[in-house]
């Protein structure tokens, strides 16, 4: 083997596909693709408060001044969460990155893009970073994020992707009573329309 | 409402629960006039598919009338309509490529995890087959919700055609005639298909339209091969003949063309290998028994094509992969893309080209589901296709 093997230390995969990211800080990536112009979902992410309407855990996204947003978000044993978040710097129809502001009790930040795909749509890419909580308070609030932050983030951008395909958010119960029993009284919205 | 529900292995009942209501903009409340047991449902009957839970209402092939509409249906109150097995959207990359029954937002998020942990990719929403594909109520049953309904679900504009002739576009006759598309079949051909269910029945009369020359359908129920011989199919009964051997011999030493399996997981017969299966599916050390998978490999001609609409579940002990990549074959296989052969089907239907009422060979009221499973299951040879009708009234006891 000669020694340029070594200069070959990293394959084309996306960093957040690594075997040996430190954990230290979570990092993962989410991926689905939309059958729509990037433009228009990138507008429709940009109005924050319409996250509201997809995000499973999500109560409330007020604006809270300038590139701030105030999230509200379920916990256990039917409390909230809030904290606010930062939009630090965006590229208008392309892409957008936030950071959670001091005094979150999960620090997270991250970048959302939405990459032209050609005649499959656009490529909405979720890459998120959060600290992994620690403590009891910290067990809580990995609680609040429902099962995985990881699993949450992929059934969110599917249901962004229903929404902004079909222009409702699928849901397989058979009437109001068999959805509130699968999803909670104010679980995933069913009725939506983009 | 009443409704066939799940509650077991061998345990389906007539249960009353509450009716579907619309919950999306694009639904469809549809009250069924016409809902058949399909040989797949035997496979959730017996056990074999993963992720259902007790009480979930059983049925994909349905048919009946539009009560109710969504905002954004396309449908009308009082309109006919036969109800595609498969839910799809119409509106993502597969949907627009016609694969619709890899649609890939009729799946709820959440239930797509199930398939993407057993599949790598989730499937489709399907009625009343399992979680994996969504956990939507099925039509065994005296009314439905239908999602999308802009998209799924044909009109039959013409009153005069009963429902018997028309019900199995929503599955079975679509399903044989995708699995000859998938065999290749091109004018002079030989094509065998194992299995004489609805399906395979289906698929002898799909392959003759197709130019197919000879066709021969393998079973081992003597009244099922009759049906097939009747469709101008040459029959093998495995009891009685080595397929093998006979096909052999019966295409002079070369092989079918194409062969179609239609049995999937559950091959009957006392082969060395299907006992093995048996044993192993038992301990749960394999998922299917799968003889007809390896004998249409083997028996296939080289270069020639291997259809597979039957269904499977998951692993499959001893597959025959080095004789199929030997012999260059090419195996297709899949959930029907249903919405994308109702229109063309139903025209060969009102033009008298297929015959679909012929395999009907029971009519119950829905409350008899539970019974109709048993006897589908049980016997076979004369119970070739149950049609289930709700409001129907009940024979004296």
């Amino acid at each position: 083997m000669s020694d340029d093997t070594h200069t070959l230390r990293r394959d084309d995969a996306p960093v957040t596909a690594s075997k040996d990211t430190s954990a230290e800080r979570a990092l993962f990536a989410e991926a689905v693709t939309i059958a729509r112009p990037a433009a228009e979902l990138y507008d429709f992410w940009r109005e924050q408060t319409n996250l509201a309407r997809f995000m499973d855990n999500v109560v409330s996204i007020e604006p809270a001044g300038g590139n701030r947003y105030r999230w509200t978000v379920k916990a256990p044993l039917g409390r909230e969460v809030s904290w606010e978040a930062e939009i630090t710097h965006e590229v208008p129809g392309r892409e957008m990155t936030w950071q959670s502001c001091d005094g979150a009790e999960i620090d997270n930040s991250g970048k959302i893009e939405f990459v032209d795909a050609g005649k499959r749509g656009t490529v909405v890419r979720a890459i998120i970073a959060y600290e992994p909580p620690a403590g009891f308070v910290g067990q809580m609030l990995a609680k609040l994020f429902g099962r995985e932050p990881r699993i949450q983030a992929r059934r969110d951008l599917h249901r962004f992707k229903q929404l902004m395909e079909t222009g409702e958010i699928a849901t397989s119960a058979r009437n109001r009573r068999v959805h509130e029993e699968r999803y909670g009284r104010d679980g995933q919205p069913a009725g939506a329309s983009a | 409402m009443k409704a066939i529900a799940w509650h077991g292995k061998h345990d389906v009942r007539c249960d009353t629960v509450d009716d579907p209501e619309i919950l999306n903009p694009r639904d469809a409340i549809i009250r069924i006039t016409s809902t058949a047991i399909c040989g797949s449902d035997l496979h959730l009957y017996d056990g074999y598919i993963p992720s259902m839970q007790k009480g979930d209402i059983l049925g994909h092939e349905f048919m009946g009338e539009v009560v109710e509409v969504g905002a954004k249906s396309t449908l009308q109150k009082g309109q006919r309509v036969i109800v595609p097995f498969t839910i799809s959207c119409g509106a993502c990359y597969h949907c627009d490529k016609h694969q619709f029954s890899a649609c890939e937002n009729s799946n709820p998020a959440d239930t797509q995890d199930i398939g993407r942990e057993l599949l790598g990719q989730p499937m489709s929403g399907v009625f009343g087959y399992s979680h994996m594909t969504g956990g939507y109520s099925g039509g065994q049953a005296e009314y439905v919700r239908v999602p999308f309904s802009d998209v799924g679900p044909l009109v039959i504009p013409d009153d005069s055609i009963e429902d018997e002739k028309v019900l199995f576009l929503t599955d079975i006759l679509p399903t044989a005639w995708m699995a000859c598309e998938n065999a290749g079949i091109e004018p002079g051909d030989t094509i065998a298909i194992w299995g004489c269910g609805p399906v395979g029945l289906f698929a002898v009369q799909c392959a003759f339209l197709m130019g197919a020359e000879r066709v021969i359908a393998i079973d081992h129920f003597p009244r099922r091969l009759e049906l097939a011989k009747q469709f101008g199919a040459e029959c093998l009964n495995f009891e009685e003949s080595k397929v093998y051997e006979a096909l052999q011999d019966m295409t002079g030493g070369i092989g079918p063309d194409a062969c179609i399996d239609c049995v999937g997981l559950e091959a009957h017969g006392a082969f060395a290998d299907n006992i093995w299966d048996q044993i192993k599916v038992s301990t749960f050390l394999a998922t299917d028994r799968a003889h007809v998978a390896r004998q249409v490999i083997l028996a296939a001609r080289r270069g020639g094509r291997v259809s597979m609409p039957g269904v499977y579940g998951g692993f499959v002990d001893k597959f025959p992969l080095g004789q199929l990549m030997e012999k260059g074959l090419t195996l297709k296989t899949g959930q029907t893309h249903v919405q994308h052969y109702t229109r063309p089907l139903y025209t060969a239907i009102a033009e008298g080209k297929l015959d679909t009422t012929f395999l009907i060979s029971h009519t119950m009221p829905l409350e008899d589901g539970p019974e109709g499973y048993k006897k589908f299951h049980d016997d076979q040879d004369n119970y070739t296709k149950i049609v289930l009708k709700p409001g129907m009234e009940r024979a004296a006891a």
